[in-house]
Parts: C-alpha cells; sequence; structure tokens
C-alpha cells in the first residue's frame, strides 16, 4: 500500500472517536486510520469525573484503553493536535500546525463544551466548569479544603457534583434556574424523588432561583449572590448545559444547526464523504420526531461503532439503537431508557425495596420510556422490551413490573 | 499477576495478564479484547460485559450479587448458570488460569 492512500480520518479523540476506530479495526479495515484529540492524553472515559473526588492524575482508570491497543491495531493517535480546517472540496484537513491530512472519509467526533455560565464573577479563582480531566483534579484539589460549595445548574452533573462534595463533609448548595432539578431530562414525578433523596443527604436545593453575581475576595470566591439572597461559597461548580462544538463543520459549509447535522446513516446531509458522532451530531432516530441530538455514552459509543462498520463495509443499516443512560448521585443510581419527549402519561411506581422507584411514560398509550432509582435490573428489562418494538400498555403494567413482562415474553420465546 | 483467558464466539483465544485488585472486565477492556463492551465503566448499570465462566472455574468464582443475579436475567445473550457480570468479579491471584467465553451479543 502506498503512504499516499487516504484513509479514514477521526476529529475528536473522545468516547465516540475512539468508538469509530475501534469499530474500524474490530471490522477489519486496512486502510489508514488517524486520530486528531486536542486534548494531550490518551482518549479516556467522562462519566467517573463527577462521580467521584479526583485528588491526583489518575491516568489507567480512566483512560479507555491503553497506548498499546492503538499501536498494535495500527491507529495513528496525535495526541495534542487539532483540526484547524476542513476542505471538503480537496478532502482533507489542516492541523493547527499547518499539516495538510488527505481523507477518503472523514468523522467529526468533536464533542461538547460547556455553556458559559453568564453571570459577573465567573471568571474568579474557586469557579469551575466540570468536562475535562483537568477540570475534574482542579475540582478534587479544591475540595480538600472547600466548606462551603454552591453548585449552579441542578443538571445531571451538577447533582453528582453536589453529592461528591457533600461526601467530602462540605455545606452543599444546588442553586436551579428551573421550578424543578433535571427538569428537561427526568419526568415531574421522579424528580421530586430525586429532590428528596438529596435533601435526605443533606444536600440544600434551591430551585426557581437565580443566580445574579458571584462576589470575590482578593480574586478568590467570596460568596454566590442569588435571587433569594447571598451563599457563601469557596467552591462554585457549575453546569448548565452544554453546546456541540460544530464550528469546524460549519465553516467548511456543512449543514449545521444546534450540532452537525446528519441523515440516517449519521452522514452529513451536505456532504457523504462526512459523518458526525457523539455529542456534536443532530440526527433522525426511529424514536423521535425531527432531528435529535444525545450527550451520552450509548449514544457515543453505538454511533462511532455503525460508522465504523459501514466504513467497513460490514454494516448498512440506518442507526436505530435504543437510547438509554445513567447518572450515579450519591446513594441514588438514575437509569433512564428511550426518549421521553412528548410524553402523555406518566406512572410511577414504588419498587420491592423502599429505595427503588420506577417511572413509565406513555404515549398514545404505547410505554416510550422508562426512568428508574436504583433498579438496575428493571431498567435492563425496559431496555429489551423497548428495543424490541414489544408494545406495551399501561394495562399491561398494572400489578406488574417490566421485569416480570420481560421474563415472561422471554419464556414464550423459548417454548416458541 | 494471573493470566486469564477469553474465549471468543468463534472459538478464538487471547490470553491477557489481569492486574489484581482490578475485576474481569477490566483486564479484556484493557487488552482489546472485542466483546466486552462495557458501556458504563463497570458501574454495574449495562449489563454489557456478560460472560460465562468456564464451568471448570465456576466454583472458584462464585455466584453473582444480588443485583448482578437480577441484571443477568435481562442480558442480550441468554442467560445459563455459568453467566456473570465480568465488571464484579474481582480479580486474584487465585484466578490464575481462568477461562471465560464471551457470548454472541452484548447490546
Ligand atoms: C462530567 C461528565 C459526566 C458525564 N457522565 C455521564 C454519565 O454518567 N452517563 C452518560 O451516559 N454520559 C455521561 N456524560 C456524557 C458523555 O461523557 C458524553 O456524551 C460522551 O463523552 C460524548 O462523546 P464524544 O466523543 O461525542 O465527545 P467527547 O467525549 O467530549 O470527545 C470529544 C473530543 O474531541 C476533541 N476535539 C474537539 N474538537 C477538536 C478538533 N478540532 N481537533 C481535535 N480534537 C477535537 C475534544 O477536545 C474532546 O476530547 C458525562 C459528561 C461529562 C462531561
Ligand atoms: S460494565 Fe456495565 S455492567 Fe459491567
Amino acid at each position: 500500500m502506498s503512504t499516499t492512500t487516504a484513509g479514514v480520518v477521526v476529529v475528536g479523540g473522545g468516547q465516540a472517536g475512539f468508538s469509530v476506530v475501534q469499530a474500524l479495526r474490530g471490522a477489519g479495515y486496512e486502510g489508514p486510520v488517524t486520530v486528531f484529540a486536542d486534548e494531550p492524553r490518551l482518549p479516556y472515559q467522562r462519566p467517573p469525573l463527577s462521580k467521584k473526588a479526583h485528588t491526583e492524575p489518575e491516568g489507567p482508570a480512566v483512560d479507555l484503553v491503553p497506548e498499546s491497543f492503538y499501536r498494535e491495531r495500527d491507529i495513528d493517535l496525535r495526541l495534542g493536535e487539532y483540526v484547524a480546517e476542513i476542505d471538503t472540496a480537496a478532502r482533507a484537513v489542516t492541523t493547527g500546525s499547518g499539516v495538510r491530512v488527505p481523507y477518503e472519509h472523514l468523522v467529526l467526533a468533536t464533542g461538547a463544551r460547556n455553556r458559559p455560565l453568564p453571570v459577573p464573577g465567573a471568571e474568579l479563582e474557586g469557579v469551575h466548569a466540570l468536562r475535562s480531566l483537568d477540570d475534574a483534579l482542579a475540582i478534587g484539589r479544591a475540595l480538600t479544603t472547600a466548606r462551603d460549595v454552591v453548585v449552579v445548574g441542578g443538571g445531571f452533573i451538577g447533582l453528582e457534583l453536589a453529592q461528591v462534595a457533600r461526601a467530602r463533609g462540605a455545606h452543599v448548595t444546588v442553586v436551579e434556574l428551573a421550578d424543578r432539578l433535571l427538569s428537561r431530562a427526568v419526568s415531574a414525578q421522579l424528580q421530586e424523588h430525586l429532590r428528596e433523596r438529596h435533601e435526605r443527604d443533606g444536600v440544600r436545593v434551591l430551585t426557581g432561583t437565580a443566580v445574579e453575581r458571584i462576589e470575590g475576595r482578593n480574586g478568590q470566591v467570596h460568596r454566590v449572590v442569588t435571587g433569594q439572597g447571598p451563599l457563601p461559597a469557596d467552591l462554585v461548580v457549575y453546569g448548565i448545559g452544554a453546546a456541540p462544538r460544530d464550528e469546524l463543520a460549519r465553516e467548511a459549509g456543512l449543514a449545521v444547526d444546534d450540532g452537525v447535522i446528519v441523515d440516517e446513516h449519521l452522514r452529513s446531509v451536505s456532504d457523504p464523504r462526512v459523518f458526525a458522532v457523539g455529542d456534536c451530531a443532530r440526527h433522525p432516530h426511529p424514536h423521535a420526531e425531527g432531528l435529535v441530538r444525545l450527550e451520552s455514552v450509548q449514544n457515543a459509543i453505538d454511533q462511532g461503532s455503525l460508522v465504523g462498520r459501514r466504513i467497513a463495509g460490514t454494516a448498512t443499516g440506518p442507526y436505530a439503537s435504543l437510547p438509554w443512560f445513567w447518572s450515579d448521585q450519591g446513594a441514588v443510581k438514575l437509569q433512564i431508557a428511550g426518549l421521553r419527549a412528548r410524553t402523555d402519561e406518566v406512572r410511577v411506581v414504588p419498587g420491592d425495596t423502599p429505595e427503588r422507584v420506577a417511572a413509565y411514560a406513555f404515549r398514545d398509550g404505547r410505554l416510550v420510556a422508562v426512568e428508574t432509582l436504583n433498579w438496575p435490573a428493571e431498567h435492563l428489562a425496559a431496555r429489551r422490551l423497548l428495543q424490541q418494538d414489544t408494545p406495551v400498555s399501561p394495562d399491561d403494567l398494572s400489578g406488574s413490573t417490566l421485569g416480570t413482562l420481560a421474563r415472561a415474553r422471554r419464556a414464550t420465546e423459548v417454548r416458541a | 499477576m494471573p493470566i486469564v483467558i477469553f474465549e471468543l464466539p468463534d472459538g478464538t483465544q487471547r490470553k491477557v495478564t489481569a492486574g489484581s485488585g482490578t475485576v474481569l472486565m477490566q483486564a479484556a477492556v484493557s487488552n482489546g479484547v472485542d466483546g466486552i463492551v462495557a458501556e458504563c465503566g463497570g458501574n454495574a448499570s449495562c449489563a454489557t460485559c456478560h460472560v460465562y465462566v468456564d464451568e471448570r472455574h465456576g466454583e472458584l468464582v462464585g455466584p453473582p450479587n444480588d443485583v448482578e443475579d437480577e441484571m443477568l436475567d435481562f442480558t442480550a445473550a441468554e442467560r445459563r448458570p455459568t453467566s456473570r457480570l465480568s465488571c464484579q468479579v474481582q480479580v486474584s491471584d487465585a484466578l490464575d488460569g481462568l477461562v471465560v467465553h464471551i457470548p454472541e451479543e452484548q447490546v
């Protein structure tokens, strides 16, 4: 093979980019594979960053795979190098250092970045967002001495971090602008349960409350002024959502609208040589009306894997993996299966132990999403049933769990 | 450090060194063994790290814990008496020579 053969170029060395190259080689793709990863470290998992306090550089514990994985598979992993420009006409990318690399297929896996906190004082020492391992280490260090922690934003990352800070003995207040926690992601019914559990653990929760400004002393955060008065703070962590990193695609003239717009095969609608996967992609999904952009490990892995196998020639179908998500908030394991948008009925059912709850969301009389607390088996049963497209009605669930239904259906399958 | 053998559905074997004190899933993932997806990174949340412990080693490895036991009813590939979630199996020197079989599907 000549060295000038253009192969696959992946922009972004996160969960989705990794999944692309793993699937490419796993499916026998033999052409050149290059990954540009602007973070100067091996691709790693983000979920652990908000679920415990990190106090030392924790390489191997969060790395997706060791360096040898890439070497053994002849994957050219360019750490610390970013792609500055895409030339779709010439099919080449240009890196920040001016190197031009041609491609046959380009995969955008650039992820998302945190939305900045739009209040005065956000730049003070002791105010952090959380996305990278470096962010997590900085927060971990601050937590060793912090006494008063204010978490701005009652989303997944904020609530996970609130519990981490609480476990370290700090006073923790979560300030959320909306009237409830996780307002976009979880049904109102389950949200109440969650709030109760956080409060039981000693986390103070202020909903419907705006942060007006952050004040410092000698450049170091001192207090957070909210609509309900000032809160003392020596550490502030904010998590108020993320925005897709789609500017490269936009500058290259590809269709972009809060994410790179792709078709059911995850190909850019503007250029069949370009795919987008993970947090940066806005895509159709059989369970959604219109396009969706999802930020989850499942989405990153399954989309990356599909594109890798498609380029290698072993996959042909559209993207249809069932979305699912988890978030560990202290002792609470929250899991979500399916897409909840526009549900018209939600039923909350207590589990077989006091720690367990499930919320079943229906649209037009059919189960579309299931949220569970501390009930992984019910979550998995939900995934099986939703993935198989077996209709489940509210009546099917009276006096029964999905676990029971799924076991019964499995038994009939085996007999049949 | 103990050596563990992962047998893929097509019968090929991957022999890997597993670090004592880690979990079996980690040994598979860090060595790039195909067929262990481990989406949740070992959190007992996803059941995509399902393995069948070789019959000869069942007793050595022991039974699943309660949460794992319930989850194993809903794995993508069929549950067998030897089923475990590999992220819930602690590696120790006693497991040297262990053989585990990887199921056809995980998701
Ligand atoms: C703190 C935290 C906790 C989370 N917890 C959970 C959880 O519990 N469960 C769950 O399902 N999901 C969780 N998520 C979400 C999940 O981690 C993401 O959905 C997933 O990482 C998305 O993968 P990705 O590859 O699309 O993006 P990323 O993993 O963000 O990777 C994108 C990479 O591309 C790089 N990049 C961008 N532009 C360029 C360029 N031009 N050149 C080179 N490199 C570039 C970025 O620097 C980054 O390293 C969490 C996220 C965070 C931040
Ligand atoms: S890795 Fe997810 S359950 Fe084992």
